[in-house]
């Protein structure tokens, strides 16, 4: 077996996103609901200028950029504005595709800090495909002059997951931002998500699916996650696997299943 | 076997376990994931706001109230086009004086170095001048209008306004979302084709896209505003250039009923179809950073205007020269295109020379005044062209311009074939030819009927 991508453990299917795929970049993928101020946070952090403005849905080319902190590059892709990733618009289908499979070193999720229950589903539910994720609860200005507190603190401890309050189009909270963005993608820092649980009915089903899942896809999919979407009838993520996994991969689970 | 049937067969698999059905499986995790977002909220977040009251409610309940909704967007655009107006004349009479006093000292260069005299009008009064005609006329407006909306577009205003506009879209069978993109196609139509991205059924995004033109870009923008300062300003004194604004406001609402018309006559024609139905969200107003927005747009504009006049402008001004002064018997051909399309033009309450600017103009819109005056500059006498009298002077004087000269070419500025610019987006976003043909063919249709009735109305009517 020669050289693939996949022994140098970088996922073959990040190609497929026009993601340059190079040993030593990182890629972080800005995930949110609409309007949260992903395309400042991702001009604050790339120094491009993309264009942004106080309307949902704005962003329609998934734009990336690239910065360099440390003496470590950076690649970040600045994903669609999503509500969930439930796959009910095309712009969810590319959001959670490009987590589940170009498999992004870090996702940053970042939230509107002044309507923050709403913009905790997405975080809940990317947690549940990826450890790797930061909360950004951006807008943090509007937030103090609406005088709203965000505990950050315990909004980390809540989650499980590093938490940091920016307000992107001053620059305020992206240093620490940085940081934990280097501190996630070198594994200095390991997130354990707390991730949510469902009623014990549907918890039993996960448990019994989850093994008979973990022998197909192995560990290329977070297969409680894989389960609920079984659970749920979701034929999406059967069309997304077909197209980003290989033949080889398929192949496998020929074997496996014979 | 392949992946999809394995995970096929899984699939059966976890129905047959769970044994209810899937809707309530995922009313079920939805819920879940909703309880658990309320409770870390509510662990979280802490209001120290006592009775808040809220504003972005109460600012919506009259910004998209069905009384007050319209006159107020019709006022914003008015105010801003007033602000357009007024801000744009100095700078602009400063730009002109600028560069025409280079242009004399240029000209002086060419004559001591002893320059042959073809040079120095290919290049002075052809290249030069182009761009400079585009640089004194055509930038302060955009560099003025272009950051306001910037800020309204910042502050959150934009999907007010869509949502103002939305039964009106959705009653032609079009999307809602139709008025976002046009706001977009107020900057530039070609920004504007790409925003009909935002608009997921392909139908609908089409119509969106071929109807885009209708709205007047910021290369049209200062068009308007100089003919509607020049004819409707000078009319009346001392409210001139608020005149001027309404007039061009007017103007605008004209081109947004086009708008619908056109997307009606689409959806009952070549893309029939019932409207899909959306969720718009209306965001919270945000304070836009006012500073950075109008330093920002306004280098924007100006970076925009100069790689254009560069590109565009002095090379048509250069064609434009030489049209004008090579001679085919004893006209220039110049003289004879604007002859041989004059008869048309007339029908259309046109000349040639106007006609002729609006053709050669379709790389970009920015360009069809200038050259318009270039060519009515080259064939008669030299004139300082640095204040808008002298504009009115050689419009009306020189070149029999009436007023309804002025609304006819005004029309025909928000009615005619995109520039070429927005044409290659339409093609390269839609992917076909055809659709790229269509959006040249319907506003160029529409401004010829327009301009005709007009035409013959206002005279039928004795009204000139």
């Amino acid at each position: 077996m020669g050289l693939t991508y996949q022994s140098v453990g970088i996922p073959a299917t990040r190609e497929m996103f026009n993601v340059k795929v190079t040993d030593n970049r990182s890629v972080i993928a800005l995930a949110g609901n609409p309007n949260t101020g992903k395309s400042t946070l991702f001009n604050a952090l790339t120094g491009l200028r993309q264009h942004t403005g106080n309307w949902p849905g704005k962003t329609v080319l998934q734009s990336k950029g690239s910065f360099i902190y440390k003496g470590r590059e950076y690649t970040v892709v600045d994903l669609p504005g999503t509500y969930s990733l439930l796959a009910n618009s095309v712009e969810e289908q590319v959001a959670r595709d490009f987590i589940c499979f170009a498999k992004p070193d870090t996702t940053v999720v970042v939230v509107d800090a002044t309507c923050l229950e709403r913009n905790l589903n997405l975080v809940l539910q990317v947690m549940e495909i990826t450890e790797k994720v930061i909360v950004c609860v951006n807008l943090i200005d509007e937030a103090r002059r609406k005088k709203l507190n965000v505990d950050i603190q315990k909004l980390s401890e809540l989650l499980g997951i590093p938490a940091v309050a920016t307000a992107a189009c001053t620059g305020e909270g992206l240093p620490q931002l940085l940081d934990l963005i280097s501190q996630v993608v070198c594994g200095d820092l390991k997130p354990k998500p707390k991730l949510v649980h469902y009623s014990s009915e549907l918890e039993n089903a996960i448990s019994k699916l989850e093994p008979k899942i973990k022998e197909v896809l192995g560990a290329e999919l977070n297969s409680r996650w894989v389960a609920l979407r079984l659970l749920e009838g979701d034929k999406t993520l059967i069309e997304s696997l077909e197209k980003f996994y290989s033949q080889e991969m398929i192949k496998a689970t020929r074997e496996v299943l014979a | 076997m392949s992946c999809r049937a394995s995970l096929g067969v899984l699939m059966k698999e976890a129905r047959e376990i769970i044994g209810i059905c899937q809707d309530e499986v995922r009313h079920s995790i939805v819920n879940s994931i909703y309880q658990s977002a309320e409770s870390i909220a509510a662990g979280t977040v802490s209001s120290k706001a006592g009775k808040n009251m809220d504003w972005d409610r109460r600012i919506d309940r009259v910004l998209t109230s069905p009384v007050w909704g319209f006159p107020i967007m019709f006022g914003m655009l008015t105010v801003i086009l007033w602000m357009t107006i007024t801000g744009a004349n100095i700078p602009s009479a400063i730009l002109a004086q600028g560069l025409f006093w280079i242009e004399e000292r240029l000209t002086e260069l060419f004559i001591a170095v002893g320059a042959p005299a073809w040079l120095h009008g290919f290049l002075v009064l052809g290249v030069y001048r182009g761009a400079a005609w585009v640089v004194s006329v055509m930038l302060p407006p955009m560099a003025i209008f272009f950051p306001l909306f910037t800020l309204l577009e910042d502050l959150g205003y934009l999907p007010r306004v869509a949502f103002n506009l939305d039964r009106f879209f959705k009653g032609a069978g079009a999307h809602g979302k139709q008025a976002l993109t046009m706001s977009m196609g107020f900057g530039c139509n070609a920004a504007g084709v790409i925003a009909c991205r935002i608009i997921d059924s392909p139908r609908e995004r089409l119509i969106a896209t071929l109807t885009n033109s209708f709205v007047p870009c910021n290369g049209r923008f200062p068009t308007l505003i100089a003919l509607a300062t020049v004819f409707v300003g000078s009319s009346a004194a001392s409210m001139s250039s608020a005149a001027a604004a309404l007039s061009v406001a007017g103007l605008v609402v004209f081109g947004i009923a086009i708008t619908l018309l056109i997307s009606w006559l689409l959806t009952k024609t070549l893309l029939k179809g019932i409207p899909s139905s959306f969720t718009l969200e209306l965001p919270p107003y945000r304070k836009p950073q006012i500073v950075q927005v109008i330093v920002r747009s306004v280098l924007d504009r100006i970076i925009f205007v100069l790689t254009r006049a560069v590109i565009i402008a002095a090379p048509a001004g250069g064609i434009v020269w030489i049209l004008a002064n090579t001679m085919i018997g004893d006209t220039s051909i110049l003289a004879a295109l604007a002859g041989w399309l004059d008869p048309f033009a007339r029908h259309l309450g046109l000349d040639g020379f106007i006609l002729l600017a609006f053709i050669l103009g379709l790389p970009a819109n920015e360009i069809v005044f200038p050259i318009l005056i270039m060519s009515y500059v080259s064939g008669g006498v030299m004139m300082e062209l640095d204040s808008l009298e002298a504009l009115r002077r050689l419009l009306v004087d020189q070149h029999g311009w009436t007023w309804l000269t002025a609304l006819c070419t005004m029309l025909f500025v928000l009615c005619h074939w995109p520039c070429g610019t927005t044409l290659f987006t339409i093609q390269r976003e839609q992917r076909s030819w055809y659709w790229m043909a269509v959006a040249a063919v319907i506003p160029t249709v529409v401004g010829i009927v327009v301009c005709i009735t007009v035409n013959y109305l206002v005279r039928a009517l004795g009204l000139i």
